[in-house]
């Protein structure tokens, strides 16, 4: 309380960036809502169907799996020294972080593509001949690896495309040092996709 | 401005992605191991600590004010009940 009333007394600007923040949070629980729900899908299916989802998981390529991890990892730190840079002042650094956070997407992107292609190469992909002759456990499998894969990349994608937005705002000087909430929400966006990730990658690389 | 605790500096950052890094090759590691029905639950228990450190650092919540740790502990809790419930049903139908 007694914090925001020296702000208003200080600088006569309307604005409040933990409001900002918080309903930035309340937009992630939905998100985490949606995710949750498939994550609860997943669960009793593979608690249904457990030897034909490992099966299944001996398909996917672990390797370019952890490589994802580690690219969208790095990313999120990125994001987060992207904001550290804006607070030390240093407008430069901040869009080269942003700019390498952009990049390291795009190659989780990239792989992803040729993920999905090989796979779709091998005839695996949802509703395909070859995989409808699989045991249902193993199709419920595959369902859920492109649902969740692929609600998870278009996260990523539109990550980007905030991101983008935000570097080039940077670059106006429409978002500064005093001003960087829009910075700050479109990173916790991009963390949370991370934190999908971190979760995605052990339920279907990982299943030994 | 409304920042009322200090932001952690780049260090803080990089010695989080490294534990981060060290986390995922300690999973990767141990989905090798056949470790039967305790594989799943390792697995899970160490994306929640990368979680913790992403949420905590990364997200700042460690550095928010307090309402925002209650509103992730009530979404937590929320999504628990979720599941709970959907397994009791499932498992004593």
């Amino acid at each position: 309380m007694n914090n925001s009333h020296e702000v208003t007394l200080e600088n006569h600007v309307h604005r409040d960036d933990v409001g900002a923040r918080m309903g930035m949070w309340l937009f992630l629980f939905t998100e985490v809502l949606l995710f949750g729900g498939m994550f609860l899908v997943y669960a009793v299916y593979r608690f249904q169907n457990q030897e034909q989802f490992k099966l299944a998981a001996l398909e996917l390529n672990t390797g370019i799996g952890t490589l994802n991890t580690i690219i969208l990892l790095t990313s999120s730190l990125t994001v987060a020294l992207s904001i550290a840079a804006i607070q030390n002042k240093n407008k430069f650094l901040s869009i080269v972080f942003l700019n390498s956070t952009l990049l390291l997407a795009l190659m989780f992107m990239v792989n992803k593509y040729f993920e999905w292609s090989t796979k779709f190469a091998h005839g695996i992909y949802p509703g395909s001949k070859e995989l409808l002759e699989k045991p249902n456990g193993q199709i419920l499998f595959y369902g859920l690896y492109y649902v969740m894969t692929g609600l998870h990349g278009l996260h990523v994608l539109i990550g980007m495309i905030i991101l983008y937005i935000i570097k080039r705002q940077i670059k106006k000087d429409i978002i500064t040092p005093d001003k960087y909430v829009k910075l700050e929400n479109s990173g916790l966006y991009w963390h949370l996709v991370d934190l999908i990730w971190i979760f995605l990658f052990p339920l279907f690389y990982l299943i030994q | 401005m409304e920042h009322t605790k200090k932001h952690p500096g780049y260090t803080t950052y990089i010695l989080v992605w490294l534990a981060l890094l060290v986390f995922t090759s300690i999973t990767v590691t141990i989905a090798g191991i056949d470790l039967g029905k305790y594989t799943l639950l390792i697995a899970m228990f160490i994306a929640a600590i990368k979680s913790a450190l992403v949420i905590n650092i990364f997200m700042h919540i460690k550095f928010e004010e307090k309402i925002f740790k209650v509103f992730i502990f009530l979404s937590g809790m929320t999504l628990l009940i979720i599941f709970i419930l959907t397994f009791s049903d499932f498992l004593f139908r």
